[in-house]
């Protein structure tokens, strides 16, 4: 049984996204995850300030209670179904990496350079992760969808606007690494 | 009944995102580096089993589990939005290693500054709330 403590492969991960997906239409929903920040939002109380924001998000409840199940889910995965959660990445990577500063490479789930919690008390730390969010809040809403919403219901249902999308978060990916991660790190 | 069903398939998208390293910060960064096929494996083994479930949904006429027509809506047809915000994602998804689902999955894993990134992320799509009208479409 110990291989249920074990990563899963790319060939057992994607074949259960994709029946996240299948399972969301049969309930006759759509799998996307970044309208729950517009929901939140509306919530919060955006309305107020813009149109975008006043809606029924009551109408939107179901993709609050996948994201709550999403928490969850990543309780269990890390609580009951992992002993060892460090990321067995290239070493090639873990060696790039080390360069730049995040000794955590290969150690760990994720930089504790950036997550653990002495990085709350960085400023560069949070700033990052701040900068960072507000990318991915803006961008996902202005292309209309993430890489839920592009990457696998769109291009499953062969949408060209969420193609170009991908090649969109692909060229920023790449632009964020090569590019500015130099200057940052 | 069906709260109790988006509550399931949300465990389920949970435990995969976790388990998968696709909310690992160190796999995205590896994705751009092309130096691991983990990630474009389960993108693209994703979408080619989705692709086949789209076209079955659309060409044998399956209902969903409560007798209902599904929906696949079309995204409405434009360059420039799609570009832009997906480039600005981009840069985003990169710097901070997740996306809005496994954003979720990692504070149920118990890393607080996560939290940061979300809050960040709300903030980001108000401003795109108020700056929308301005924006090329």
């Amino acid at each position: 049984m110990d291989w249920i403590y074990e990563p899963w492969p790319w060939y057992v991960s994607g074949p259960m996204i994709a029946l996240v997906m299948f399972l969301l239409l049969m309930v006759g929903k759509n799998f996307g995850m970044s309208s729950n920040l517009r929901t939140l939002c509306t919530i919060c109380g955006a309305g107020k300030k813009s149109d975008f924001f006043r809606f029924d998000w009551k109408a939107q409840r179901w993709n609050l209670i996948v994201v709550l199940g999403a928490i969850i889910g990543g309780f269990i995965g890390s609580h009951f179904m992992t002993t060892d959660a460090a990321v067995a990445i290239n070493p090639d990577t873990v060696a790039t990496l080390n360069e730049l500063g995040f000794s955590s490479a290969g150690k760990a789930y994720l930089p504790t350079e950036l997550f653990d919690m002495n990085a709350l008390t960085d400023i560069k730390s949070i700033l990052l992760l701040t900068v960072g969010g507000i990318l991915v809040g803006f961008g996902t809403r202005y292309a209309g969808g993430c890489t839920s919403g592009h990457a696998i219901s769109g291009l499953s249902n062969l949408q060209l606007p969420s193609l170009i999308a991908v090649v969109g978060f692909f060229i920023g990916g790449l632009v964020m690494i090569h590019l500015i991660f130099p200057l940052l790190f | 009944m069906r709260t109790l069903a988006y509550l399931f398939i949300g465990i389920i998208f949970g435990i995969t995102m976790f388990k998968s390293e696709a909310a690992s910060w160190f796999r995205i960064y590896e994705m751009f580096k092309f130096e691991s096929f983990h990630m474009y494996g389960i993108i693209g083994s994703t979408v080619i089993i989705g692709i086949i479930l789209v076209q079955l949904i659309k060409r044998v006429p399956i209902k969903s589990f409560y007798g209902e027509t599904i929906q696949l809506p079309p995204k409405a047809k434009s360059f420039s939005r799609y570009m832009i915000g997906g480039i600005l994602f981009g840069l985003g998804w990169a710097l901070a290693g997740a996306c809005p689902g496994p954003m979720f999955t990692l504070v149920g894993v118990g890393y607080v500054p996560i939290i940061v990134v979300i809050i960040a992320s709300i903030f980001g799509t108000f401003l795109y709330g108020l700056m929308k009208d301005r924006l090329p479409h």
